[in-house]
């Protein structure tokens, strides 16, 4: 199925015969590089990949001639919905934007989860992966690459006691990246660590043989130590022991990819910190690969505070290097991510990435001082830390010692670190030692195996396994009748069906909207002034998200999200109808056959010339391209004046441009025009048009002309009113 | 432990190592730890390894639940719960998918108790 970009995701088309579908590929897909010095719109680039078929520039491209050069790093979006028919819509969104690395976060629980889930249920912070989940996804991005022309990497975790199993069903699903790391489970999600290392070596087998690109968990040691940028010795020995275990087992070194995060937040001077610290990491892995991550630790509700700290973290991935660019959405730090905070944080990283393009052309580290003696440090310190490991017994005796996590700078410790035991945790006394019988008939399975003699294949004794034969996979569908998506879209299926209109941020129809507001009060008084002012429109549930003083008496400026659900049915309301647009070479042609002349002119006090130039220079498709003769009066030109030109030249049409709105200084300008020429006794005879950044064609209309242009109008589409308003007024 | 920082002290014997050197020490020492972590992976197994042996041999995951959870009450795991399966199948001359169905009901047992000694 061939998705149409105006026509939505078609949720029961992706559900429909899941039961018999197979990914087409398997394995990770970096992007495709273009030679450095590649030519996009009027600009040379060093670190580029292919151009997108379809896809959504930067806002002010348009200004650019619209290009929208792709970046060489992998972009990750991070889609936690919660609802997967919901993430489903936003790895679409986030495609169009540039992301081509879907991270779906899995719901909280699921790593205590002894076995697999099945169905849809709904997930608290993510959704619970499941055959059908995967499933799913993995169909729907099949459509949503081939719209955008670029394949698309899906992307979950292989942790919890459960590891194997999802490690299964990722390689027969086609999933194509996932995180995997052992210590994660241990530090942090408390699984027991034997059981843990023992699982972690049979998924990573798996994840190997499916091409699954595996990044590593060392970053939430940064996300959990009070003063993170002190734990980057430890950084660099986490990052160590999962890549050398990941590669003992098989999985080769160019899909180990390390999660890495410039640990230091602002006001801190993060670059001197974190730059060595990078620079050290990429020397010491140079055999595995990058995938940068932006810090989570040191955000909190300001949404602005936080995409500087991301493009500061990008920054460090342009200065040494990054293949995967991951991204956090600005709205990390208090809610779960929102539909357009998760676009935001793309094009966070592809504008910045865009925008440092090539830097290292131009730009060296130095390869003495601060940076290297720092660098140095760093490793020195990893390396004592390994020795200790050793020293104290090996790696279970160091965790249970609280070595890890500890918020000392290594060797410095402050004796607060997360120490487990070798006999603890979920799964405890739960491995098994193979006996020599020990056999398993199937592919990719790690360790001892006694199989018979003489096999092609580990398969061959059950005539093939799964990842063989997909055709052997059993695929289950739902195991919960009221939990599941197809009861959540019945819920809405009537406001779908009738096309009604809702806000949202996270589910289809939930109704939350966000508002910005300037207070003048206090903080605590503010806070309690807007949450009565959301209660008197109208808002449920409504809630400060975000408090910023702007002066302890003068106010302070609140973001607040309510729930409003009020559904507006778009065939009940008018819309403006697009004008249709006279086509060049009939203008062209009735130009010829019949001249036609303006007058134009910057009104008022205004300076502004640009737009005005763009809409009537030939060079730049304005009107005088289509023959249109214009007598252009220049900038801060009186009314009086521009009325006694068109006079003076018989004009068919004055032109005015009116940038500036102080007083709706624009409003009056175009009134006064229009008094002025029904003064004149020439208002039924002269076309008036205005232009400019608020106008437009409904205010414009209203002061009395005939029509307005506002931010990003063209010249093709003046010179098609002028020539259509003509016919009218001469029949 | 708690512990001052004494890197001024303990990095003595790695001040005069090359760039080189200390890349080479960073990795030997940590192949030194994760060294015997890899063999005994190779020499154990769990639960949810072998279940997720038998959805590679084409099991649901409820039956893959259940089947691993009988196994292991009569600790056959250490003989991979795989193996146990196919022995049946290849036994009854049934595919394993049926031998699974049946062991979850609780018949052809005996079979594996004959070869494994009954477990407990
Ligand atoms: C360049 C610029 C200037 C230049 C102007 C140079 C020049 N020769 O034009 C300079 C530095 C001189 C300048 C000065 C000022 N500027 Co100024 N300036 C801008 C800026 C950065 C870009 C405007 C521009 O060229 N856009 C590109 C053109 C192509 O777009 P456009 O103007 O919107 O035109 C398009 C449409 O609107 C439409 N259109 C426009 N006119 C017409 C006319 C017709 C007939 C038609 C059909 C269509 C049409 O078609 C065009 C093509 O699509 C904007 C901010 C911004 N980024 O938008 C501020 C901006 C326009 N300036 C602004 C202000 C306030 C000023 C000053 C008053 C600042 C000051 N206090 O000194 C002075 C004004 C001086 C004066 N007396 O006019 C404000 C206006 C706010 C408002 N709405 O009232 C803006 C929005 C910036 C801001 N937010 O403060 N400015």
């Amino acid at each position: 199925m061939t998705l149409d970009k105006n026509e939505k995701l078609n949720m029961e088309e992706i559900l429909k015969d899941l039961d018999k579908y197979h990914p087409r590929r398997k394995g990770w897909t970096d992007r495709k590089p273009l030679p450095p010095g590649t030519k996009i719109g009027p600009f040379e680039y060093y670190q580029v990949s292919e151009n997108l078929k379809n896809s959504i520039p930067l806002p002010v491209a348009h200004a650019l001639q619209n290009i929208d050069p792709q970046p060489d790093a992998v972009i990750t979006s991070e889609i936690a919905s919660g609802r997967f028919e919901d993430d489903i819509r936003r790895m679409r969104m986030a495609a169009w934007h540039g992301a081509d690395h879907m991270m779906v976060i899995r719901t909280t629980g699921q790593s205590h989860y002894d076995g697999l889930i099945e169905g849809t249920p709904e997930g608290v912070g993510g959704v619970p992966i499941t055959r059908k989940q995967v499933r799913a996804s993995r169909k729907a991005l099949d459509m949503i690459e081939d719209e955008v022309g670029r394949p698309i990497n899906f992307h979950s975790y292989v942790s919890g006691v459960a590891g194997p199993e999802i490690a299964v069903l990722f390689a027969e699903e086609g999933v194509n990246g996932a995180h995997q790391d052992p210590q994660y489970n241990v530090l942090y999600r408390n699984v027991n660590m034997l059981r843990s290392f023992v699982d972690a070596a049979v998924a990573k087998k798996l994840m190997a043989g499916a091409g699954i690109a595996q990044i590593d968990g060392a970053h939430n040691a940064n996300a959990t130590a009070r003063e993170a940028w002190k734990v980057m010795p430890e950084l660099l020995v986490q990052h160590a022991l999962n890549s050398k275990y990941s590669e003992l087992v098989g999985i080769p070194a160019d899909k180990i990819y390390l999660s890495t995060v410039p640990p230091t937040g602002t006001p801190g001077p993060v670059l001197r910190m974190d730059l060595p610290y990078a620079v050290a990491l990429r020397e010491l892995f140079k055999n595995y690969k990058m995938r940068a991550q932006m810090n989570t630790k040191y955000m909190e509700s300001d949404t602005r505070e936080a995409t500087v700290t991301h493009v500061l973290n990008l920054l460090i991935s342009r200065l040494t290097n990054a293949h995967i660019q991951s991204t956090i959405t600005p709205d990390e730090g208090r809610n779960v991510p929102w539909h357009y905070n998760s676009i935001h944080a793309v094009n966070t990283a592809k504008q910045a990435l865009n925008g440092m393009d090539g830097l290292l052309e131009m730009v060296q580290l130095k390869e003495e001082g601060m940076l290297r003696d720092q660098a140095r440090e760093i490793k020195e310190r990893a390396v004592l830390f390994l020795e200790e490991i050793l020293e104290d017994g090996g790696y279970f005796k160091a965790v249970e010692d609280g070595f890890f996590v500890d918020s000392g700078r290594y060797p410095e410790r402050n004796g607060d670190g997360i120490a487990r035991d070798s006999n603890g945790g979920v799964g405890a006394n739960t491995i098994i030692e193979r006996d020599k019988e020990y056999m398993a008939p199937v592919c990719d399975h790690f360790g001892y195996n006694k199989l018979p003699e003489g096999l092609k294949k580990a398969c061959d004794p059950i005539d093939e396994c799964t990842l063989c034969n997909p055709e052997k996979i059993v695929y289950i569908d739902e195991l919960d009748e009221e939990d599941n998506a197809n009861q959540r879209l019945a819920k809405m299926q009537e406001h779908r069906e009738k096309g009604l209109i809702r806000p949202e941020v996270e589910w289809y129809g939930d109704g939350w909207v966000n508002t910005h507001l300037f207070l003048p009060a206090e903080p605590k008084v503010a806070e309690a002034a807007a949450i009565e002012w959301a209660k008197k429109l109208g808002m449920e549930n409504p809630e400060v998200i975000h408090k910023q003083t702007m002066h302890p008496a003068e106010g302070t400026f609140i973001e607040l999200k309510g729930q409003v659900n009020i559904d507006i049915d778009p065939s009940q309301i008018e819309i403006p109808e697009e004008e249709e647009l006279i086509p060049e070479e009939e203008i062209l042609k009735e130009i010829k056959d019949k001249p036609m002349r303006v007058v134009a002119a910057t009104v008022g006090e205004d300076e502004h010339s640009v737009g005005m130039r763009e809409i009537i220079d030939i060079k730049h498709g304005g009107i005088e391209g289509f023959g249109i003769k214009a007598t252009y009066l220049g900038t801060s030109v009186s009314l009086q004046k521009a009325v006694d030109a068109a006079e003076e030249v018989n004009a068919d049409a004055i032109l005015i441009s009116t940038i500036i709105t102080h007083g709706d200084v624009h409003r009056l300008n175009m009134k006064k025009l229009h008094d002025l020429c029904v003064e004149r006794g020439i208002r039924d005879r002269v076309i008036l048009v205005a232009g400019g950044t608020q106008v437009t064609n409904d205010i414009a209309k209203d002061c009395g002309m005939d029509a307005g242009f506002g931010r990003g109008s063209k010249g093709h589409n003046v010179a098609s009113f002028l020539v259509k308003r003509r016919r009218e007024i001469q029949g | 432990m708690e512990r001052q920082d004494d890197f001024a002290r303990r990095r003595e014997h790695l001040k005069d190592l090359s760039e080189e050197e200390l890349y080479q020490r960073f990795w030997q020492l940590t192949e030194e730890i994760v060294s015997p972590l890899v063999d005994m992976a190779k020499t154990h197994t769990s639960p949810s390894i072998e279940r997720s042996v038998l959805l590679r041999m084409g099991l649901d995951s409820m039956q893959a639940k259940e089947l691993v959870k009988k196994i292991g009450d009569r600790e056959l795991l250490s003989k991979g719960a795989g193996h146990v399966l196919l022995k049946v199948a290849q036994e009854k001359g049934i595919d394993v998918k049926e031998a699974a169905q049946a062991l979850i009901e609780d018949r052809y047992w005996e079979i594996v108790d004959a070869h494994w000694g009954g477990g407990k």
